[in-house]
């Protein structure tokens, strides 16, 4: 199975659209070769504007392409755009509902060795609070290229949430269905139920879900009669605003609890808003993993990080336990 | 000189339609909403290309207004050139207006950005420019920038690309009254040699009084013919112009008159006219 990343997805979906939608034009802060849009840099040189390290003006200047018709892509990591630029985001783009698609890499504790500065942790609470922004986070290289497809037909700001390591692809894992064979087509504002269960809701989105499908196997297939028994339902909730609720409800409503994880701060982020949600629609005992109010650090691998920050699948299976006697 | 009084008349009228709102508002932004008051008289009544009938007409000039606290006079300006009926200039700041506290685009009709954070609109200026340019469009992108917001790194950040891009399309307009909110620029934040910086940042510069609607008329001519470089045209202002009690006094920067303030400021307009 090839590894690839979400960034990839993005920039393949890129050049795509250099070809198919002339009115895309791509932004670059300095980061053209991360974020994978040299092709379309090198084939529609017209249509790509490089403006330096300078995000507050890439944001500013996308906002004037797109409201003179212009379907920008401003690209640069997280942990620079939105974070500095978020007032020219909220003023600039948000109050008019520029169409402005930020799509910002290396997100969360999956960014490993660059360290704290760079592991954006806080992207999702910045984005998701702004009214008039469509958040996504793509859980693999395919759901990254159809999100930036679908990101240029709609009218409006979009956050894509994408990250710096090669990942599995969801498309393999369907369980119950022939490999391959997507049970459930990737559509912005819609969840994906990748497992219907009844005893538990799981919801995740980004790369991290691997950690949660691992759990989940783990729990199927091992050694502790209790998990084996217990049936989970997981669910790809990969567009944060707006949010599907009523996919969420319908499941909590069949499972009566449920447990979120995520490679953001537990503050602002998936389960969050998923809380908002549940606590004033259908109240259910829940958990929320995540970052616990604290920086990442330097790793060589992820799966260092998610083990020490407690995401990683033993963390999940002990979450599972924990809620499972709710 | 004809076109220069029926200009300079119309300017009054604004400055009084400026003083109106913003006593009826009891906030805002007085000195640096007058002192502009010329720049877009001229812009808007003699060499702007646009239609308050067609306030999206594709091929109109693009004005944006980066420095949103001045927005007294661009409102008052909208609504002499017929943009927004005159009567809902009283309405300034006040729930349900269309004219907020800082200008929103389209509100009212005529307005181009969204402003009030400083330091984002030249960069919308540069993104518009070249979008004009991809279309092979035209028009003209002039943006109107305070010198306050030359504090801001966003504002450099555009300068140097619209001279990297060559955007010959952009003219830009910096109100350079020497006052801030807090007070005099060159105490706050130094911005001189200004001039040079711009020079030296690839720009064309023209050096006008702001006051001055021939010198208006010229410098914007001037950059109108010119070729690939952005222009600024960085226009000396007398903050408060044409009330003497307000003129050049900083602390007018973001108080709004009292009604007998208002009162006696448009006894001396109404003496221009």
């Amino acid at each position: 199975m090839s590894l690839k990343s979400t960034r990839q997805g993005f920039g393949d979906a890129i050049t795509k659209l250099g070809q198919i939608n002339k009115d895309v034009v791509v932004v670059s802060a300095n980061l053209a070769s991360s974020l994978k849009i040299t092709d379309f840099a090198k084939l529609y040189p017209d249509r790509f504007f490089e403006c330096g390290v300078a995000e507050n003006n890439m944001m500013g200047l996308s906002a004037g392409l797109a409201l003179e018709g212009k379907i920008p892509f401003a690209c640069s990591f997280a942990s620079f755009s939105p974070y500095l630029n978020w007032a020219v985001i909220r003023q600039s783009v948000c109050l008019p509902k520029a169409n402005v698609k930020i799509a910002s890499s290396h997100a969360g504790l999956a960014t490993g060795a660059d360290g704290a500065t760079h592991q954006a942790l806080e992207d999702l609470a910045l984005m998701q609070v702004l009214p008039n922004m469509t958040v996504v986070v793509p859980a693999d290289y395919d759901q990254a290229y159809e999100a930036t497809l679908q990101a240029a037909k709609m009218n409006g700001p979009v956050y894509l949430r994408l990250t710096r390591s090669d990942t599995k692809q969801i498309s393999n894992y369907n369980p119950g269905v022939a490999p391959g064979q997507i049970t459930n087509k990737f559509q912005i504002n819609k969840c994906q139920i990748l497992k219907e269960g009844k005893d538990l809701t799981l919801i995740s989105c980004g790369p991290i879900i691997f950690e949660a499908i691992k759990a989940i196997e783990i729990a199927s297939k091992g050694s502790d009669p209790m998990l084996r028994k217990i049936s989970i339902e997981l669910i790809n909730c990969h567009t944060l605003k707006p949010l599907d609720k009523e996919t969420i409800i319908k499941s909590v409503k069949k499972t009566g609890r449920c447990l979120t994880v995520e490679d953001h701060q537990v503050f602002g982020g998936l389960g969050a808003h998923i809380a908002i949600l549940l606590s004033q629609n259908f109240p259910v005992p829940m958990r929320i993993m995540g970052v616990k109010n604290q920086f990442g650090q330097s790793a060589k691998k992820e799966a260092e990080l998610y083990k020490k920050f407690g995401l990683d699948s033993v963390a999940i299976l002990k979450s599972i336990r924990e809620i499972i006697k709710k | 000189m004809k076109e220069n009084a029926r200009l300079k008349k119309i300017a009054t009228q604004i400055r009084i339609d400026i003083v109106t709102m913003l006593a009826s508002a009891g906030s805002g932004h007085p000195a640096g909403s007058l002192g502009i008051a010329d720049i877009l008289t001229t812009l808007y009544f003699m060499l702007l290309h646009h239609n308050p009938k067609q306030p999206n007409w594709p091929g109109r000039d693009r004005f944006l207004l980066s420095a949103g606290h001045l927005c007294p006079a661009l409102y008052a300006t909208l609504a002499e050139a017929g943009y927004f009926p005159k009567k809902q200039i009283t309405t300034l700041r006040s729930l349900g207006s269309t004219l907020q506290g800082h200008s929103h685009r389209g509100s009212p009709r005529g307005v181009e950005i969204d402003a009030g954070s400083l330091g984002q609109g030249l960069s919308v200026a540069c993104g518009m420019a070249l979008a004009a340019k991809l279309n092979k469009q035209k028009h003209k992108i002039v943006c109107l920038t305070s010198d306050g917001e030359h504090d801001e790194g966003q504002t450099w950040e555009a300068v140097m690309f619209a001279a990297k891009y060559k955007l010959d399309n952009l003219i830009e307009f910096v109100d350079r009254n020497c006052i801030q909110i807090d007070g005099s620029t060159e105490k706050i934040m130094p911005l001189e040699p200004f001039e040079k910086k711009y020079l030296a940042f690839g720009w064309s510069v023209e050096k006008i009084n702001g006051n001055d609607i021939m010198q208006i008329i010229k410098a914007y001519k001037k950059a109108l013919n010119n070729k690939g470089k952005p222009t600024v045209i960085i226009a000396k202002t007398t903050p408060g112009k044409g009330i003497s009690f307000m003129e050049g006094d900083c602390q007018w920067h973001g108080k709004a008159p009292t009604t007998e303030e208002a009162e006696k400021a448009i006894r001396e307009l109404k003496l221009l006219k």
